[in-house]
């Protein structure tokens, strides 16, 4: 791999460790030091840190059926199911839980159905309504980095082994296990990370003060006593976490080094396990899909009353979107060229580009409104920081579907492109770029509806004539307009799918069709 | 560099000025400007007398104002809580505001020098009377009820200050005992949440039988959507107050014009805009000038309202009870 890329890569990824690590320092600064925690504050970390494995876990362990029925099947509509399928991940969170609880809660769907056939009602609040949560939300995540995974696995493989009669769980074992043993911590990691910045979520339906989290604490810190010295301690803390648990991933996992294929996929057609493929698609289908259901039930009737001023912030939110997209796709592609050279450097660089996931929106707001403000009136800078932020914070994301992409391609070829003396910026765009369209298109469609759902970073000093989107929702909600933030929802979860589904779609043009 | 990339950047950084009035800068939280809140109702008439551009800044209004110190754009801040005061009295940012509060229409007595009500309401539980036939007549009767009876969301008082009032509002009747009431209540209350919103969404949605709000909040539903079946129950032990304030910043570049904004406050203008535009009880407006809607609303005999010292010396002792209570 190039110096230049690996340059460009480390000065990207040390951009975004610079906006979590400046904006908390400056927000510390403030405050002059840093102050003692709470005892409550251990608690919250404690709850945090086992909520967040917890769904992990789960989410990644549920994943590795959906992907490989996915992978291996092909039916009429797949494609718009999988576009689907990831819609929980990009919802705003108070647009999820309604949606969830109009599933699973008391007087939702799933109790109607019980009742009917007189079960015991079900109740969400609890722990195990966190985990269901957050499993809701991160699924989606898991499945389509297992489903890349899968992806990635040459055709020839599979041909042979079919050849040789290998099948069912030996054919798991050779083949499949090492895809997902180089897969499967990054992607755990990246939803441990979201989790542990969980706080709507976990309170909501943890049911009460059992789940504090840490943001929760960052958030009583900033509010309530305008303790920030507490709050810059506490945001230290989530970093360290971060930091550490990145470091593990990147221990567990093991690239899986079987050699390059042909370069194409065919996919075949075996009959062999329909039966559990079917279910696992049926069911990830339906548990992720309801919500979405009511949710569009609810809003759907409401949609025409939407006044102009909510139409007007969605073209706002869509401008932020775009601009956001945009530099994410640059900084993460940078980033994983680096990272996927492995080496120390690379490590610091994948490290460095998933801090943005440790940040804490209020203390990341805090410390740009410090630094911004004896430049630039901050309400003018509103839109420009918003689109910056939320780009940055998509960037793990898309780290996590690009890295291991970029390092395939390099294995597989890099070789080859060195002995033809392919560098520099022919090399990136002949060889790497057409090989990684699909993650690419991925990363880019997370990161554009990321964006769209984004809210909190510019509380402190939203211009109130510029409001975007989930604002706007949240705003109609705070002034009793229920029927019309749910239409609003709507709106929103619409315009996010639609722009993630246009950056899919252009990713999955291959590059041999 | 060429000319006219100059003249861009000239044009970048000269603030454009669109008619010569002096700007009266209000800074407020993000509701209350919003389309659907007062804010725009209030700039228009204010601007019509005034001569001036009023112009909003809406977030975080006291973290902001901490931030900015003396260096501060605001000449006035609206919006503010109880819980606030205490602290936003510290920083010494803010001067006396000299207005007559004589005929001020709260169920409290007002001699705050610096900080000049504008709209209040009391905590409540709010409920629907289609789904809750057996509302509780008191505190002690929500307290005592089944562990089934009803199913409460309630906000954090960690995160919100209709959560902190909730804290209050059971310090206040209950004292010492707060801490036993709270485990009595525990299994009533279906979930909490970050703010307000959030909760009164869970009862829109018939999620929660009951939620904790304000004794205003069935007014909302009278007038804007001609539904009477949404009722706050009153209890005879008595309400906790709530009140949001507007101060002036003592270093105002425009003392006037603040001065005339913090009197415009308690004009009937304004105050008669208070009861549709932020669902809540104007500070200073007879009951005869309120909306009709409002004039039905049934009303608590008692109220409770702790002085901000008090408030803050009971505070955190206060949350530690409620949460050893609910982390049962």
């Amino acid at each position: 791999m190039s110096n230049t890329y690996r340059s460009f890569g480390l000065a990207a990824a040390f951009a975004v460790a610079a906006l979590v690590g400046g904006t908390l320092l400056s927000a510390v600064s403030v405050s002059g030091g840093l102050s003692a925690l709470a005892p409550g504050d251990w608690a919250a970390i404690r709850f945090t840190l086992w909520q967040a494995a917890l769904s992990a876990l789960i989410s990644v362990a549920l994943a590795i059926p959906v992907a490989r029925a996915l992978a291996r099947r092909q039916f009429p509509g797949q494609r718009l199911l999988i576009t689907l399928l990831g819609a929980p991940f990009i919802l705003p969170t108070i647009v999820a839980i309604l949606g969830l609880l109009m599933v699973f809660g008391r007087s939702g769907w799933l109790n109607a159905l019980g009742g009917g056939l007189h079960l015991p009602e079900f109740s969400i609040y609890g722990a195990h309504g966190v985990i269901l949560a957050h499993v809701f939300f991160n699924l989606p995540l898991a499945t389509r980095l297992l489903l890349q995974g899968w992806q990635s696995i040459p055709e020839e493989r599979l041909r042979l082994a079919q050849s040789l009669g290998i099948r069912g769980w030996t054919l798991f074992r050779l083949i499949e296990a090492p895809m997902l043993r180089a897969v499967c911590p990054g992607a755990a990691l990246a939803i441990f990370l979201i989790c542990i910045s969980s706080f709507a979520i976990a309170l909501t339906l943890g049911g009460g003060p059992r789940a504090t989290t840490i943001e929760l604490a960052i958030y009583q810190a900033v509010r309530f006593d305008f303790d920030l010295g507490r709050a810059g301690l506490l945001a230290m803390m989530q970093l360290a976490i971060t930091v550490t648990a990145t470091l593990l991933a990147l221990r567990i996992a093991i690239p899986d080094s079987m050699g390059a294929g042909m370069d194409r996929r065919i996919t075949s057609s075996s009959r062999d396990g329909i039966l559990p493929d079917t279910l696992a698609i049926a069911a990830a289908s339906l548990f992720l899909l309801a919500p979405l259901a009511a949710l569009a039930v609810r809003g759907l009737p409401h949609v025409m009353e939407l006044p102009p001023a909510v139409w007007s912030s969605a073209m706002r939110s869509l401008m932020v979107a775009s601009a956001s997209t945009l530099f994410c796709v640059l900084l993460s592609l940078a980033i994983a060229l680096a990272a996927a050279g492995g080496g120390r450097r690379g490590v610091l660089a994948e490290t460095l580009g998933m801090s943005a996931l440790a940040a804490s929106p209020l203390v990341m707001g805090i410390g740009l409104f410090v630094l911004i403000r004896p430049v630039q009136r901050p309400d003018l800078a509103a839109l420009p920081v918003t689109a910056l932020v939320n780009g940055i914070m998509a960037v793990p994301f898309a780290l996590r579907a690009l890295i291991p992409a970029v390092a395939r391609v390099e294995r597989d070829y890099g070789r080859l492109a060195a002995s033809l003396g392919l560098t520099g910026w022919s090399r990136l765009r002949l060889l790497i770029l057409p090989r990684i369209r699909r993650p690419l298109g991925f990363a880019a469609g997370l990161a554009a509806a990321l964006s769209m759902g984004d809210l909190g970073v510019i509380a402190l000093f939203a211009d109130g004539e510029s409001a975007t989107l989930p604002l706007q929702v949240y705003r109609l909600m705070s002034s009793y307009r229920m029927d019309q933030a749910s239409a609003g929802a709507l709106l929103l979860l619409l315009l996010s799918l639609g722009l993630f589904w246009i950056c899919d779609r252009g990713g999955r043009k291959d590059v041999d069709a | 560099m060429n000319r006219s990339l100059i003249l861009a950047l000239g044009l970048l950084a000269t603030p454009v000025m669109a008619q010569d009035k002096p700007v009266l800068t209000v800074y407020a939280p993000d509701y209350f400007a919003s389309e659907w809140g007062p804010g725009p109702a209030i700039e228009t008439a204010f601007e019509a007398i005034c001569e001036c551009d009023l112009e909003y800044k809406t977030g975080d209004l006291l973290p902001r104002l901490m931030l900015e110190g003396d260096k501060t754009d605001a000449d006035v801040g609206i919006g503010f809580t109880t819980d606030e005061t205490r602290r936003a009295r510290e920083t010494g940012l803010f001067a006396p505001h000299e207005q007559d509060v004589t005929g001020l229409t709260l169920p409290v007595e007002w001699d705050d020098d610096v900080f000049l009500p504008f709209n209040w309401g009391h905590t409540a539980f709010v409920y629907d009377t289609d789904y809750v036939s057996d509302p509780p007549a008191s505190f002690d009767a929500l307290v005592d009820a089944p562990e089934d009876a009803y199913r409460i969301a309630i906000q954090d008082p960690r995160t919100s200050i209709s959560g902190l009032a909730l804290i209050l509002w059971v310090k206040s009747i209950y004292g010492d005992e707060a801490g036993d009431v709270w485990e009595e209540l525990a299994p009533k209350i279906l979930t909490v949440t970050k703010g307000w919103s959030e909760a009164y969404g869970l009862f829109s949605e018939g999620e929660a039988d009951m939620v904790l709000s304000f004794t205003t909040s069935p007014a909302y539903h009278i007038i804007a959507e001609g539904d009477e079946t949404v009722k706050a129950a009153i209890f005879p032990e008595g309400h906790y107050f709530m009140v949001e304030q507007v101060a002036k910043l003592a270093g105002t570049d425009v003392p006037e014009l603040a001065d005339q904004f913090m009197g415009f406050v308690l004009s009937e203008t304004f105050q008669s805009l208070i009861p549709e535009a932020n669902w809540s009880m104007p500070a200073k407006l007879p009951a005869d000038r309120l909306p009709e809607g409002f004039q039905q609303l049934e009303m608590p005999e008692k109220v409770l309202f702790y002085d901000e010292e008090t408030a803050f010396e009971l505070r955190d002792a206060a949350i530690d009870e409620w949460v050893a209570a609910l982390r049962r």
